[in-house]
């Protein structure tokens, strides 16, 4: 929290606070920042936090040194990680017992500690700074500009990184239609899903007639392994509430939203605190840095239903009302909140703006292609290597993100699909490894961008399987409104749940896809629209897994527990009875020494058996 | 006005229209399914999808707003394979019970697979599992909901209670009250609008019908029927005769040939209300000009579902409630006194049925208070819609039947007594009897008719000043009487609050618990008709200008009914049989103490 709060009335006063920041962080030698991102978080990053400060108080380096925790910095695979600038040196898997030596062996002796830095797990050797790192060697940060860098509880830091100067050139010199002309010509799309370019729904926001006009975000990230707007709000709040300050002055609301999730505790816990402080600081309330405007926000959590992130469900469920999407049109943008004009925005998005505004549009087009200008954030997640957050630009390679960012596949297995866009996107092959990643290119394989979820899957994931769960997701979450996704996602689901415990028919298959087909044409709201994309492209790039399943009845990845059997291979089976012991059905029989038998009726197929045998000797058929 | 192409055709129509209105400008109609009239449009079956050139989806034409130059089309194969996925959906979870089903023949979603010539069907899944809740008035049975929330939003905007709404998500979503309880422990007022509105048999009356058979069957019972002044207004729409038509004389003989051994009007009963509820006003009203404490206004208590919800939503009010029973309890109550006296017949040997436009009164008959001497003043309520299937199932030929009259002594009714059916018409009744009472003259109001208060708007409202006086009535000189006349709860909500604030100007309002009142009652036969209240309600005015007497102090009967048996309105023996009371409640049907 901030010690002091002092209003801010004008720019001056604004670069004042920036300029004291500076010249009072210049007098360290080293700043030392703490990732305190939910993963890290879980990690125990605590207690390197607090063994840190502790030694470096013993050491005497508080003049010397700055802690700082931040968001995340993105590496969650390797959490806690900490960064020693002003070297950007990488220090990953950290303890308590690792930092006291950092701080004894590099802040004061001058010595990086190679051994707790990054390790490249290609050549064998250690890389001490992040800048070469693979994983954030080719990432751009503008969204996650300061998530990871800076203290996400000063808001201070912020203003010295040009924070609130944004909103502070739009007043003083763009002016409202300014900033959404300067937001179109930059080309920022909305980060959500939809990819509907934000300036021009400013634009339509500006132009709606209206006394009362709300300015709304969207922070119910729902995809399963996403959590690019936790990582903002928890590492960046500040960026989101200027964001969303821009949006308000442009559009001509006094008021703003955040609509987030109760599972994102520590996300909201920051976010009220950077309201709070805003508020403090004048630059949330009335009359903001003396412009005459006037804006505040209020926070309003969610029970958790992925359809809520849906915009219209979302402002029913803001609204009090059950989270069920609404008729468009109208559009929000006409009758929103409340049945007033408002704008609704995604977390990335709004992250974007400030920075936008501050170094231009030009700066920021500059970086994509095509008609996707600007960078994505991703989560990385599955069977990958680097799970984390990373920021990339528009255009990358799909197979870059995945093998040189992400390190390429856990244990060293084939690639088998990456899906992008959570429940509502769609598997891509190694086939599609060359493509770009952008709004339109995903979409023309029958993926979709989406909000930004990537989940990598290895050799070993049954697509069917996969379909399957991402059907289940998609049926438990509807909101029950229209039929086709209400019936039609559960009949979906039923007919793979036959098909992957092997009772599927060759005519399954069309009638997946027919079925599939007119839920995509008929559903109400995009959730609905989108839920068969998961199985579309599986059926589409992995029918021949499909076939295997319905045809053979078998499972060629061997996951579907009805279609695989285990057998003990009697030449390598020693009869050391591990397995015996170890079977949680005692499905495993044999006398010591002797080649153990399973019965297949018993065994459930869990893989106790598989993980415990040190002799390779059991194999799934 | 804009144009748009629909199947070819050009067609215009007014900027505001759906596809859907478009369409039916042009002459085409699509199918739907959850839309009802123009209260209901969510476009949750998407039944209505149609293709919209430049859309990438198909367009759910009951919500979608037809634009000037719009392309449609409503019979492409895209659409009718839409179309029978999404029935094939909608029946994959529907018990196939038609033949079995109260709403065989009537059931939308059967209609549905007529209209879209659906043959055979594919689908099989889990089904929800079979869950019936009865009470007394209303029966749902979920596993024949399609959710298409008509009923919600009946419940919910129409009548403002609320008492079912959407719960739970996807496949396992269902409409249901609060915490799961069942229907009768909440705060419905068992008005039955949603069984009017349920495309299916997801929501019905509950069913009197077999107990009325075995009454009728046993020779031992003496079985007494008598009619609500609502139901002669609509019953003979389900026979084909035309809407707007009274019945009166063919429900009688069809009655008789069911086997009732008396047909009775509780007409009768809506001239006797009058005779007590106006002496009740008098009463009060005298009170209040000689400065005595009294609770004003005095609000009527005909309509039992506008009981239920007063106790459940205004339980510190209730004092403002008028104590008389509905008519046909009272109706009920005389017969099982008076008229079994008369006749020499033991009480416990009569059987008293009603027929009503109304499902809250099957709920009313089992209140504790509603029974006199060991008796229940009513032994079963059958609604309009019921009388029509038994009608059917006794092979009578309605349309053909002769006119035939009511049974004495409890068959003779007013004019007065007749337009109880309709909103405003228990408060005209009121004061064409009070105002003669305390004039000595006739309303002055063209045929009698209030007319401030006639119509079907929320709150009608009207004054009427009592000058020339009759010497006994001195008090009342130049007092302005102010009324007022609401039909469905949501406007009851709105006189009450004012009630509750004590700024209400009223002395008297009229409310019945049906928007329209009983001639749009929840037991009545169902329509899509916009002008069904108007048509009813003519009826019933016709009927009531016919008639020779049309006020309710003028009938004989109730004259002869207070000389030999009540001896004066609001007396001892009213009192008795005539009036009741009130339970306060709160959110729910039980008195839920606070921890």
């Amino acid at each position: 929290m901030a010690k002091y709060a002092p209003r801010l009335n004008s720019l001056e006063d604004l670069q004042a606070i920036k300029d004291a920041f500076l010249a009072e962080t210049e007098k360290y030698r080293h700043t030392v920042i703490v990732c305190g991102g939910t993963g890290c978080v879980s990690a125990h990053c605590a207690d390197v936090l607090s063994a840190l400060k502790k030694q470096y108080s013993v050491r005497g380096l508080r003049d010397e040194v700055r802690i700082v925790e931040s968001g995340c910095i993105g590496l969650c695979a390797l959490g806690p990680t900490v960064v020693v600038e002003p070297e950007g040196v990488f220090y990953c898997n950290m303890t308590p017992e690792r930092i006291v030596q950092v701080v004894d062996k590099h802040l004061i002796g001058g010595n990086i500690i190679l051994d707790y830095t990054f390790l490249d797990e290609k050549t064998g050797e250690h890389i001490p700074y992040m800048k070469d790192i693979p994983f954030f060697h080719d990432q751009i940060k503008i969204a996650l500009r300061n998530c990871g860098a800076i203290d996400y509880d000063s808001i201070e830091e912020y203003i010295s990184r040009d924070g609130y100067f944004g909103f502070a050139k739009a007043v003083n010199e763009l002016g409202r239609t300014g900033v959404y002309e300067e937001l179109k010509a930059s080309g920022l799309r909305g980060r959500g899903g939809a990819g509907f370019p934000t300036g021009v729904k400013w634009e339509s926001g500006y132009n709606q007639p209206g006394e009362q006009k709300y300015i709304v975000c969207n922070a119910d990230e729902g995809d399963p392994g996403a959590y690019m707007d936790r990582s903002i709000l928890e590492g960046d709040p500040h960026s989101v509430i200027e964001g969303m300050l821009l949006g308000g002055y442009t559009i001509g609301a006094n008021k703003g939203y955040v609509y987030v999730r109760a599972e994102y505790p520590i996300a909201v816990e920051r976010l009220s605190e950077a309201i709070e402080t805003a508020r403090a600081f004048g630059l949330l309330g009335e009359n903001i840095l003396g412009s005459g405007f006037s804006f505040d926000i209020e926070i309003r959590i969610g029970a958790g239903a992925f359809v809520c992130g849906e915009e219209t469900a979302l402002l029913n469920s803001i609204e009090g009302k059950r989270g069920e999407p609404r008729q468009k049109p109208p559009f929000p943008f006409q009758k929103g909140l409340f049945g007033c004009p408002t704008i609704i925005n995604n977390v990335e998005t709004l992250a974007n703006v400030p920075v936008i505004i501050v170094r231009g549009a030009e700066w920021f087009a500059s970086y994509g292609v095509g008609r996707s200008k600007g960078t994505k954030v991703f989560a990385l997640a599955g069977d990958i290597k680097y799970s984390g957050i990373v920021e990339v630009p528009m255009g990358i390679r799909m197979g870059d993100i995945v093998f040189t960012i992400g390190g390429g596949i856990k244990d060293g297995k084939p690639f088998k699909a990456v899906q992008t866009g959570g429940p509502s996107g769609g598997c891509l092959t190694k086939d599609h490894l060359d493509v770009s990643v952008d709004y339109e290119s995903l979409s023309a394989m029958g993926a979709i961008m989406g909000s930004g979820g990537m989940i990598v899957m290895d050799e070993n994931t049954c697509m069917v399987d996969t379909a399957r769960y991402f059907m289940d997701f998609v049926q438990d979450e509807s909101c029950g409104h229209c039929v086709p996704c209400r019936v039609g996602t559960k009949r979906l689901l039923e007919i793979l749940q036959r098909i992957v415990s092997g009772r599927g028919e060759v005519s399954d298959l069309d009638r997946l896809e027919k079925m599939a087909l007119t839920i995509k044409d008929t559903a109400m709201c995009g959730l609905g629209q989108t839920a068969p994309n998961p199985l579309l492209t599986t059926l589409k790039y992995f029918r021949d897994e499909y076939e295997a399943h319905v045809i053979h009845k078998t499972c060629p990845a061997h996951v579907c527990k009805d279609m695989i059997t285990y057998v003990i291979d009697p030449e390598k089976c020693r009869g050391c009875t591990l397995c015996a012991r170890q079977c949680p059905v005692s499905a495993i029989t044999g006398s010591v020494k002797e080649p153990h038998v399973i019965d297949s009726e018993k065994c459930t197929r869990c893989g106790t058996c598989i993980s415990n045998c040190k002799f390779g000797a059991i194999m799934i058929k | 006005m804009i144009e748009l192409t629909i199947n070819g055709r050009k067609i215009q129509a007014p900027d505001d229209s759906t596809i859907m209105q478009a369409a039916e400008l042009g002459g085409i109609k699509i199918p739907s399914l959850c839309k009802y009239k123009d209260i209901h449009a969510i476009g949750s079956c998407r039944v209505c999808v149609v293709e919209v050139e430049g859309a990438r989806n198909l367009q759910a034409s009951c919500v979608v707003k037809a634009r000037n130059g719009m392309v449609v089309h409503t019979n492409s194969p895209r659409v009718r394979e839409a179309r029978r996925v999404i029935y094939d959906l909608l029946i994959s979870d529907h018990p196939k019970e038609c033949m079995s089903c109260a709403r065989n023949r009537t059931c939308e979603l059967q209609e549905l697979g007529f209209t879209l010539d659906i043959l055979e069907t594919r689908l099989t899944g889990q089904q929800r599992e079979k869950n019936i809740d009865r009470t007394p008035a209303i029966t749902r049975d979920s596993t024949k909901c399609i959710l298409c929330r008509r009923c919600v939003t009946t419940c919910r905007d129409i009548q403002k209670v609320g008492a079912i709404s959407a719960q739970n998500r996807g496949f396992n979503s269902f409409i249901g009250s609060a915490l799961g309880l069942p229907l009768g422990s909440t705060n419905c007022s068992m008005c039955g609008q949603c069984t009017k509105v349920c495309p299916t048999g997801a929501l019905i009356a509950t069913s009197s019908m077999e107990t009325v058979w075995q009454a009728l069957e046993n020779p031992n019972v003496h079985v007494v029927v008598q009619t609500a002044p609502a139901v002669r207004a609509a019953l003979g729409e389900p026979f084909g005769i035309p809407m707007g038509t009274s019945v009166t004389g063919k429900m009688v003989s069809a009655l008789r040939l069911m086997g009732f051994d008396k047909v009775f009007d509780t007409d009768f009963a809506a001239d006797l209300t009058i005779m007590e509820e106006g002496t009740e006003l008098l009463e009060r009203l005298t009170a209040a000009v000689s400065g005595e404490k009294v609770t004003l206004p005095m609000i009527t208590s005909c309509s039992p579902g506008w009981i239920k919800h007063c106790e459940h939503a205004w339980p510190k009010e209730l004092d403002h409630l008028s104590t008389c029973k509905s008519p046909h309890t009272m109706q009920g109550a005389l017969i099982k006194s008076y008229y079994a006296e008369r006749e020499g017949i033991d009480p416990k040997d009569i059987f008293v049925v009603s027929v009503m436009p109304c499902t809250a009164k099957k709920y009313e008959i089992e209140r504790p208070e509603m029974q006199n001497g060991g008796y229940p003043n009513v032994d079963a309520v059958i609604t309009t819609r019921e009388l029509v299937r038994m009608i059917k199932v006794a092979g009578i030929d309605f349309a053909a039947l002769e006119d035939d009259d009511f049974d004495a002594p409890l068959g003779l009714s007013t004019g007065a007594g007749v337009i109880f059916g309709v909103t405003g018409g228990v408060m005209e009744a009121a004061l064409r009897t009070v105002y003669f009472l305390v004039t000595g003259r006739k309303l002055p109001f063209d045929g009698l008719h209030v007319t401030p208060i006639v119509g079907f708007d929320k709150i009608k409202t009207a004054s009427i000043k009592l000058e020339n006086v009759l010497p006994e009535y001195s008090a009342f000189e130049g007092v302005e009487v102010k009324i007022a006349v609401t039909s469905g709860l949501e406007g009851a909500d709105i006189l009450m609050k004012e009630v509750s604030e004590g700024t209400s100007p009223y002395h008297f309002i009229e409310i019945m618990g049906c928007p329209g009142g009983c001639i749009a009652g929840g037991g009545q036969p169902r329509t899509e008709r916009e002008d069904y209240r108007i048509l009813r309600a003519k009826a019933l005015y016709t009927e009531d200008e016919a008639k020779a007497l049309r006020m309710s102090h003028e009938n004989p009967d109730i004259q002869k009914v207070y000389a030999e048996y009540l001896g004066r309105p609001c007396g001892e023996m009213s009192h008795h049989l005539l009036h009741t009371t009130y339970t306060p409640r709160g959110n729910f049907n039980e008195y839920l103490p606070a921890d």
